[in-house]
């Protein structure tokens, strides 16, 4: 399980400078972690004091740094997590003129991607909090999933979410769906293979601390065909306000070049994300 | 398990044999015909529907198909013949065997690949097109022969331009032949057109085509035997078959295998036969009785085998073709033994009647494709389509004229080009497209253990229908299913088509398929499978066409007595009062079904400040109460979505009711009123119905069970719901 003890958030003096701090002192807050603010530029008191002028405004009272760094922001970012062994980094990202839709920007795609700490993009920004009642989490196998799951409840009883829904995979079967005959095989299949990973996940809910599944309501929900691709769409449709998954690892060069699972959700945010790593 | 299938084989073997014998009376005229209007020799067609029939029969995957030599194979073999060896028809037919052979070769190939699902990358309305220019392919050619001049060559449109000397040579001639010919073919072309319209049991017994062949061999049979005369018409008018079958069949030559125009003719004769063959394939599915899936895959190798040996024995290539197996379906044929008997009688009757068969004219034959070529192609066709939209329309010519005018292939490829192009011209936006055409597009998950939900996003086109139909393939017809359209901003007509298909499969089946999420979507015309999409101003209007799930909230509406609204212009004020919407905010409320105090709508609403805005469609209940009841709020316990977050109430418990109190949230202001209000009798009605969100403003009751569109049948177990909740509270305060 990962524990977040320290936050960074990247500060640029744009209109959005007030609605990240705040935010960051929020999460720090619920985490009860060390927020560091990181500024790509040259030292500067009046900056610094605008900073501590924002953070004092929420009334966060925990550890804070203020780190001035000059320099390329994806070079300077990556490099203070890695100096200051930050465990989250908060992106947040912007808004198309459609007020439904939102993108991130180049730079925090390529974070997300470099940093070896985990990521919360957030994809709405606002100064009033949101609860955070929903948590989906992306059950798919891997090496990681026990982690990611644990993190998540941990996560999740830190923003003192009320239901977290696994999501799980229900692998299709190598037999193709042609005839009847088929279609039966293969639907005996699938619910044998939702038995199983029901099975799978809640072996590793079992392992979690009880003290983080209090008070939650948990539910198992398998979809069809690759999670991945879908489990964006799935928490859109729910209406969840956290995703969280983990970096499946990209394996082959044909593969490396083709866009993955996080690619699609990264090009769509279909809700605030939280990437464990 | 064996024996009782073995005991339904022979128990149904009688009906199933009647059948093929029924429509081994089509298919020897047509097999004859089809071969004749290909320049192939018309025993050709004859050995197509043998070999088909029991190759096919033995090792395909679909239960009442009919397989044998195509309409739409037609043109591609006359281009192939004529064309091959430079217009030696003898040579020429040689070729194209071993282009046929080939072509079966890659059927299998195909089959092997799993490329049965290349039919659905073709808009439907492009296929249409296409048929349509085959049906004037196979008319224009044939109209000729059947007044008599056999000779007339060229391209579909010079054919078309020399109609009119055809018939003034027709009228003016002095050639007896030519003109008892053009009679015999009118005569053939009026018992085609009129068959149908004669409704006595008798005479239907026998299909039109069989009734062209005891016409003119009775003909032929009455100049011999009462008049004592020469048959009127010359031999060379005569269809000519091989005094001895198996020692005179044509064998492919295989000389010309590497040549560019071999290699165009047997992609084009793959493709059609493709296509023809997996239309029709979905098709009989839908006619099928017992609704079986069939493997296509599997028939498309059986295809191909059965086209080879076909072609090699000198006959053309096998397809599944749609109007022989709707007569096989008619005629109650229960599975593939009836297409193995429709080739045994085919091959009994070339073996049989064999003289007789030579009396038969040529134009006789002809009449019968006029026919099937005019249907193919006739006007009403043309209108069909542009009921669905002008931009269909466009589709159609442009395919049709495009065929008529080049070929097939090319035909086909601009018509997909073109529906391509006009969704990107009807949406006015390029990146909907672009960005999305290879994204997952289809969500599925199991709601609980009793139904499928189906989100589609982004665009559903006939580009991406294959991720939608891969996953509703998945769900056994007998299931609930709800597709919902309403994060797609553009569903086109191909799969509004194909949604359509689906209903009714899982209606024949006892399960249901609902489409949900499609009124917001603008469409130009009110044809059902007319393309929706949802224009940047999501505006309501009248115009809008009612979208089939309307249509049916209709009819409930109609059922219990009720009115149904689907437009207002002011929104339901009264709901806005309900806890619920304190903090959601109401956008528009539609789809009204309304009985005096009870009203069952959608209403849309957005939840969250403006930045994390979302917008919600959820069909709800609303029940005016005449008495005041107190102001509550029922919940499943755990359920947390629909508990507003600044509560002022709590949880009240009901003593007596441990097991009430453990599964439902109930809270409320006045704890005594509610109290009170739950009595034993609602208290057992609740638990033992569907759980439903109950919520009281004291004035009324709202329900609703899910915050996404219901289906009709959920609206209709719900209207059930609510109005068995409102009489218990009637009576409980008639008592009082």
């Amino acid at each position: 399980m990962k524990v977040y003890k320290k936050i960074l958030v990247g500060a640029a003096f744009s209109p959005n400078l007030k609605v990240n701090i705040i935010q960051a002192c929020r999460f720090a807050n619920y985490f009860n972690a060390k927020l560091y603010i990181v500024h790509i530029g040259s030292q500067d008191s009046l900056k610094s004091k605008r900073i501590h002028d924002i953070v004092n405004e929420t009334g966060f009272v925990g550890e804070k740094e203020i780190v001035f760094k000059e320099g390329k922001p994806i070079d300077v970012l990556s490099h203070i997590c890695e100096k200051h062994k930050i465990e989250l980094l908060i992106l947040g990202a912007q808004q198309r003129e459609n007020v439904f839709r939102y993108y991130l920007g180049t730079v925090a795609k390529k974070l997300t991607r470099k940093v070896k700490c985990s990521v919360l993009l957030l994809r709405n920004q606002s100064k009033v909090e949101f609860a955070k009642k929903h948590i989906v989490i992306n059950g798919l196998a891997s090496a990681s999933s026990q982690r990611t799951i644990s993190t998540a409840f941990y996560v999740g009883s830190a923003l003192s979410s009320k239901k977290i829904t696994v999501v799980e995979e229900v692998e299709k079967h190598h037999l193709k769906v042609d005839d009847d005959r088929s279609l039966r095989k293969v639907t005996i299949h699938h619910e044998r293979k939702k038995h199983q990973e029901d099975l799978r996940i809640k072996k590793m809910i079992n392992k979690i601390p009880a003290e983080l599944q209090t008070g939650v309501e948990v539910k198992l929900q398998s979809i069809f065909g690759r999670s991945g691709y879908s489990i964006g769409h799935y928490a859109r449709v729910v209406r969840a306000d956290l995703l969280v998954m983990d970096i499946p690892a990209k394996k082959r060069m044909l593969k490396k070049l083709m866009m993955d699972d996080l690619d699609f959700i990264l090009a769509e945010l279909p809700t605030d994300l939280l990437i464990i790593k | 398990m064996s024996s009782k299938t073995s005991n339904t084989f022979t128990s149904t073997l009688p009906q199933n044999m009647f059948s093929g014998f029924v429509v081994s009376l089509i298919a020897l005229p047509l097999g004859l015909g089809l071969a004749m209007a290909s320049e192939a020799p018309p025993i050709s067609g004859v050995i197509a529907a043998i070999v088909g029939g029991i190759v096919a029969s033995i090792f395909g995957g679909s239960k009442v198909t009919i397989t044998g030599p195509g309409n739409g194979l037609v043109v591609v073999l006359l281009t192939a013949i004529t064309t091959l060896a430079d217009g030696d028809l003898q040579l020429g037919y040689m070729y194209t065997l071993a282009a046929i052979v080939f072509a079966g070769a890659t059927m299998i190939l195909l089959g092997f690949l799993r490329l049965g699902i290349l039919s659905d990358f073709f808009p439907s309305t492009a296929i249409q097109g296409m048929l349509a220019a085959i049906g004037v392919g196979i008319f224009a050619k044939q109209i000729h022969v059947m007044f008599g001049n056999t000779n007339q060559k060229g391209g579909i449109v010079e054919l078309l331009k020399e109609l009119p000397w055809t018939l003034y040579d027709f009228v003016t001639t002095n050639d007896h032949n030519f003109f008892y010919a053009g009679i015999v073919g009118l005569i053939s072309l009026c018992i085609m057109v009129f068959h149908a319209k004669i409704r006595n049991k008798y005479f239907q017994l026998i299909p039109a085509p069989m009734w062209i062949v005891v016409f003119a061999v009775g003909m032929s049979y009455f100049y011999q035997f009462v008049l004592k005369q020469d048959h009127p018409i010359d031999e060379a008018w005569l269809i000519r078959i091989p005094e001895d079958i198996f020692s005179s069949l044509a064998f492919p030559d295989f000389g010309i295998i590497y040549q560019f125009k071999f290699i165009a003719v047997v992609i084009s004769i793959t493709l059609i036969a493709s296509i023809e063959s997996l239309l029709s394939i979905k098709a009989v599915d839908q006619l099928d009785p017992l609704k079986r899936r069939s493997n296509a895959n599997k028939d498309l190798k059986a295809l191909g085998f059965a086209t080879i040996i076909s072609g090699l024995l000198g006959g053309l290539n096998v397809v599944t073709v749609i109007a022989r197996s709707s007569v096989n379906v008619n005629n109650k044929a229960t599975n593939k033994s009836a297409n193995f008997f429709h080739a045994i009688f085919l091959l009994a009757f070339l073996l049989l009647f064999q003289t007789q068969l030579q009396m038969i004219p040529v134009s006789a034959l002809a009449a019968i494709l006029v026919y099937t070529g005019y249907k193919l192609a006739a006007p009403s066709n043309l209108l069909a389509v542009s009921h669905v939209g002008k931009d269909q329309l466009i589709v159609f010519i442009i395919t049709l004229l495009t065929t008529i005018l080049t070929s097939l292939i090319l035909g086909i490829l601009v018509g997909i080009v073109t529906t391509f192009l006009l969704h990107l011209i009807i949406n006015k936006d390029v990146f909907l497209f672009f960005r999305n055409i290879f994204k997952q597009n289809v969500l599925m998950f199991k709601e609980g253990e009793t139904s499928y939900y189906v989100s589609v996003k982004n665009f559903s086109s006939f580009v991406n229908f294959y991720r939608l139909k891969n996953q509703l393939n998945l769900i056994p017809e007998t299931e609930n299913v709800v597709v919902d359209f309403s994060r797609c901003r553009f569903v086109d007509n191909t799969v509004m088509e194909n949604m359509n298909t689906y209903l009714e499969k899982f209606e024949a089946k006892n399960g249901s398929l609902e489409v949900v999420g499609l009124d917001l979507h603008g469409s130009e015309t009110s044809h059902p499978f007319a393309s929706r999409r949802i224009s940047h101003k999501p505006k309501q209007s009248k115009s809008l066409s009612l979208t089939r799930r309307q249509t049916n909230l209709e009819s409930i509406a109609n059922d219990f007595g009720w009115k149904y609204i689907p437009y207002k212009e002011e929104s339901l004020a009264l709901i806005s009062d309900f806890t619920y919407f304190n903090t959601r905010q109401i956008q528009a409320t539609k789809n009204f079904l309304i009985n005096q105090n009870d009203t069952v709508f959608d209403v849309i609403f957005t939840e969250g400040a403006f930045i994390a805005l979302q917008q919600i469609r959820a069909t709800m209940f609303y029940i005016k109460v005449e008495h005041k009841i107190p102001e509550f709020t029922l919940d499943k316990e755990g359920v947390f979505e629909f508990v507003k977050q600044y509560t002022e109430f709590s949880d009240i418990d009901i003593p007596g009711h441990p097991d009430f109190s453990k599964r439902f949230y109930l809270s409320g202001s006045d704890e005594s009123g509610v109290l009170s209000f739950f009595t034993d009798d609602i208290i057992l009605f609740l638990e033992s119905n569907d759980y439903y969100h109950i919520e009281s403003n004291k004035k009324g009751l709202l329900l609703f069970k899910k915050e996404r569109l219901a289906s009709v049948k959920e609206v209709k177990a719900m209207i059930d719901f609510g109005l068995r909740f409102e009489k218990l509270i009637k009576d409980k305060y008639a008592r009082a």
